[in-house]
């Protein structure tokens, strides 16, 4: 069937809220944002970009006048399909909605818009010593206001938290155009926590127009450590003896062979080509605790049969060990057309068997499956590279990622450690909760967004829960798997 | 239900008879503010748990769920109240994984049972709120109540990654996992730290775990003035050096912590003077850390011009922390009238608490001040009198405090107050913008209206 047009009077009565030059309607235009960094797509039918709270309350209004769903969007660089139009519908991005409201640096506070971007916090910060500790790899470009919607995390996660951590209030507009504000400024108020319950909430209980974060105090010192393993089992038997002796180091990624080669020639970080592993350790704080924790760490690393263990002389070489983490999807994706970046999470203690188990899943479906993460807190990533264009190839890939998933939930772990659920994932949410479990959240769900209008097609296995979720007849949201 | 003996025998059912209660001295020993249940039932199991809550919300009967009943009186009395769960019958470890530093038990479990078998491999769990000798874990999620070592820890919402519990319909549910970072659907078990019971029944709770410190020491700096006291009190918050505790009190709250300590048996160091203000200082780590901490700490009591300073050994040091942590439970005893706020602020200047002391020396009460870290201070006002100029004298104060606090964007509750002045006093303050969006989170969670209802106000 083809799809049914938009309602030309909600394009035009758009226009006459936001001006013609913050409406996008032109299917060329439109193609743009149907893509976010998922392997998912959905095209949204007119694209706003709104100046104010205000403009959000008036497109939300309009939208329900000729009940039409909303999605809301960053910057795009989300991995699970979150800011997709999946019901097709107005796509609200909030890319011109970029300021800085206020930076309260005497209380650690900034009062900030939601499209600003996460490294703008900190570069607004940085002067009095201060910094936003969520930083995921994509904070260069990534919106502060999609890191609150699906709660984004970072290498740096493992010690200081994901985004709910550094939450203070929000202000938000309900699917009626309500704006409300939850939380304080002090981040102590009394009731319910419903800061920590919009946080994460991936764009279907609300939209966020200004969110007030908390500033973290910058390390007196750091130290970055590289330590190189000639087999996978070694690095990944580290890291869960670094776990169990209780030290917590400020970020612990792992990098593999496959992986550091592909980074290597694109970045040239300084990784040894002919290593099995890499772990990239770091830690903060005072100058005391760093220097023990580093002896500490390094000598776990021996035991464990580190080829070589390294310490970062300066800043430069530092920079350079984390451009080459930060970069290295990016430096696998000139190896394929495409790559699909995972994200499941399992019990540290878990590792070395879950990296074993993905290298035969990987084998199993004909991948070489790359794994760059987040070990020190469990939270994998393996990479599967594909070519899109191929349709045979896709399903194989969508396939060991499946089972993948599966098998970090099987260890005992989790569907998501920080990419959210989306469109990605939400069929997969029965292997963690049960009906009863869906029907509280559907109930949460529909306190807030009653009619699904606000990003349907989410977090919900469509079979589950919200039964009403439209994801339109029109046939817009063509999605990259359908 | 027609009638008491019929609603036993359906409970019985659900429980066996054992496990119901209707004793007067049962029921009385449940009752809050003066109201007693119909009965109280000891369920051993989740399943049970949401059995009962299933039967109470067919019968549309009030649930109330208990741990060591220490933090009861928190909030308004319960508008309606027929059945008390006791759930000290749930008490298991369910999971310890001391290698991945993640711990899951049972909401009846007593925080101390749960510190004894995490110490066993070096481990604890932060959470050092009053009564902890008896405190339910649940206890403590669901009362909010604060943790001194707030500083180094965060709160439980830092820590807590997952949790099972028993919705208002009866059924069970559960959100987060036991994974230390998971983002995988709402985070539900957020809402219910502090829901005082108004959500859900906590069934099983899901933690980080965190390392023993290897080594904790303590400082108590004396000063002659407030000001003095709070720039040091400042200066060691933005020090960035590993404080658990940073806790400032004036002459009258330092004289009742005396009071507690020599009934405990201890000696108090540097025995506080009349009129002097003090610092708690606690701070933790490794040798190196600690060494470089007291030499700074030293250093900024002598340009803040702390008029004495002492080191505290292990056992004082002990006895202090443990003291701290209590002053919510005996500050609620010092005297026959008391009503204890606990006021957030943005921040603290000397302004601030001038200002709050200033006030209350035009009233006829006495009082106690502490400021602890995270802006969070507790405010005591105390009075000898049960009657109406009492009474009137409270409210005032505690109006005037509220006032105050609101025009300075900060937050003010009470914690306890006597119970003939409860419901005169606006425990929770003015009313927030969110709360109709609280309103629906409760209508979601507890769509009967079942579970403690009313505690919050306003029908939450």
């Amino acid at each position: 069937m083809p799809p049914a047009p938009m309602d030309q009077a909600l394009i035009r009565e758009l226009k006459s809220l936001l001006g013609p030059a913050n409406v996008l309607s032109q299917k060329e235009d439109l193609m743009l944002y149907e893509f976010d960094g998922s392997v998912e797509k959905a095209r949204p039918e007119v694209v706003v970009f709104p100046l104010s709270t205000e403009h959000v309350s008036g497109i939300v209004k309009l939208a329900a006048k000729y009940q039409t769903p909303v999605v809301g969007r960053g910057a795009g660089t989300g991995l699970s399909g979150g800011a997709l139009a999946r019901g097709g519908g107005v796509m609200i991005v909030f890319a011109r909605m970029n300021r800085i409201l206020e930076m309260d640096l005497e209380n650690r506070r900034a009062v900030v818009q939601p499209g600003v971007v996460n490294l703008d916090i900190t570069r607004a910060a940085e002067k009095a010593g201060l910094y936003f500790a969520p930083d995921p790899s994509s904070q260069k470009s990534c919106t502060i206001g999609g890191n609150v919607a699906e709660n984004s995390g970072g290498p740096h996660t493992l010690a200081y938290g994901l985004t709910t951590n550094h939450i203070a209030a929000l202000e938000l507009v309900l699917p009626d155009g309500e704006v409300v504000r939850v939380g304080s400024r002090h981040g102590d108020s009394p009731g319910y926590d419903l800061c920590g319950l919009f946080v994460g909430s991936e764009g279907t209980l609300a939209l966020v127009t200004e969110i007030t974060v908390k500033l973290s105090r910058k390390a007196e010192a750091v130290k970055t450590l590289l330590a190189i393993f000639d087999a996978v089992a070694d690095a990944s038997r580290t890291v869960v003896e670094m776990t169990a002796s209780g030290i917590t180091p400020a970020a612990c990624e792992m990098l593999d062979g496959w992986t550091l080669c592909a980074v290597e020639d694109y970045i040239h970080a300084g990784f040894p080509r002919d290593s099995a592993a890499v772990l990239l350790i770091e830690v903060e704080g005072l100058r005391e605790a760093v220097e023990s924790q580093a002896a500490a760490i390094e000598e776990i690393c021996r035991v464990n049969h580190a080829r070589d263990v390294r310490t970062a002389k300066d800043n430069n070489e530092r920079d350079l060990l984390w451009k080459g983490r930060r970069n290295a999807f990016g430096a696998l994706g000139r190896l394929a057309p495409s790559n699909y970046v995972l994200d499941g999470v399992i019990p540290r203690s878990k590792l070395p068997e879950a990296l074993e188990q993905i290298h035969a899943i990987g084998k199993k479906h004909g991948f070489q499956i790359g794994n760059i993460f987040h070990a020190g807190d469990g939270n994998l990533h393996p990479i599967v590279l594909y070519d899109p264009r191929d349709a045979e190839q896709f399903k194989r890939a969508i396939a060991a990622a499946e089972e993948i998933i599966r098998m970090c939930v099987s260890l005992g772990g989790s569907l998501t450690g920080e990419h959210g659920v989306g469109m990605e994932k939400n069929e997969l949410m029965p292997l963690l909760f049960s009906d009863a479990d869906f029907d509280l959240m559907r109930r949460i769900h529909d306190a807030f967004n009653p009619d699904s209008s606000l990003n349907p097609g989410k977090i919900f296995p469509l079979s589950k829960g919200c039964g009403e979720i439209r994801v339109r007849k029109s046939g817009q949201a063509a999605g990259g798997r359908q | 239900m027609s009638s008491i003996v019929n609603l036993s025998g359906h409970l019985e059912k659900l429980v066996g008879s054992e496990r119901v209660h209707t004793s007067e001295a049962v029921l009385k020993a449940f009752a809050i503010a003066g109201r007693a249940p119909m009965a109280v039932l000891k369920p051993r199991t989740a399943e049970e748990v949401a059995e009962i809550v299933r039967f109470a919300a067919t019968e549309k009967l009030a649930v109330v769920a208990c741990g060591s009943r220490s933090k009861l009186e928190l909030g308004l009395p319960p508008q309606r109240y027929d059945l008390a769960l006791d759930m000290t019958g749930l008490c298991q470890i369910a999971h310890y994984d001391p290698g991945d530093l993640t711990v899951s038990v049972d909401a009846g479990m007593p925080l101390s049972e749960l510190s004894k078998a995490l110490a066993e491999k070096n481990q604890f769990l932060p959470l050092a709120v009053p009564r902890s000798a008896t405190s339910t874990i649940g206890g403590a999620i669901a009362s909010g109540i604060d943790s001194t070592l707030r500083q180094q820890y965060g709160t439980a919402r830092d820590f807590l990654i997952g949790a099972e519990f028993v919705d208002g319909t009866g059924n069970r549910c559960k959100s987060g996992g036991r994974v230390v970072k998971n983002v995988t659907g709402y985070d539900l078990h957020k809402l219910l730290i502090g829901s005082i019971g108004t959500l859900g029944v906590i069934t099983r709770l899901n933690f980080r775990t965190f390392p023993l410190p290897e080594l904790r020491e303590a400082y108590i700096v004396t000063f002659p003035a407030m000001e003095a006291a709070l720039n040091f009190h400042d200066s060691l918050l933005r020090s960035g050096l590993p404080f658990s505790n940073l806790e400032l009190f004036d002459p009258q709250f330092s004289a009742l912590l005396a009071g507690y300590l020599n009934q405990a048996g201890g000696g108090i160091p540097g025995s506080p003077g009349k009129s002097a203000w003090h610092v708690f200082a606690s701070f933790e780590g490794i040798a190196g850390v600690m060494e470089r901490t007291q030499r700074e700490l030293r250093e900024r009591c002598v340009q803040a011009q702390g008029t004495h300073k002492e080191k505290l050994n292990a056992g004082n040091s002990q006895q202090w922390s443990d003291a701290l942590r209590e002053s919510f439970d005996w500050l609620r005893s010092a005297a026959a009238s008391v009503a204890l706020l606990r006021i957030v602020l943005p921040q603290w200047a000397p302004r601030d608490v001038a200002e709050l002391h200033q006030a209350l020396t035009q009233s006829t009460l006495r009082s106690a001040f502490a400021l602890r870290a995270c802006n969070v201070a507790y405010l005591a006002l105390l009075s000898e009198g049960e009657d109406a100029r009492t009474s009137m004298a409270i409210e005032h104060c505690v109006s005037e405090v509220c006032t105050s606090v609101e025009a300075k964007k900060g937050s003010a509750t009470v914690l306890h107050s006597p119970t003939w002045l409860k419901d005169r006093l606006n425990v929770w303050g003015p009313k927030r913008a969110d709360f109709p969006l609280m309103q629906r989170v409760k209508q979601a969670f507890d769509p009967h209206n079942i579970f403690a209802p009313g505690r919050f106000g306003g029908g939450l």
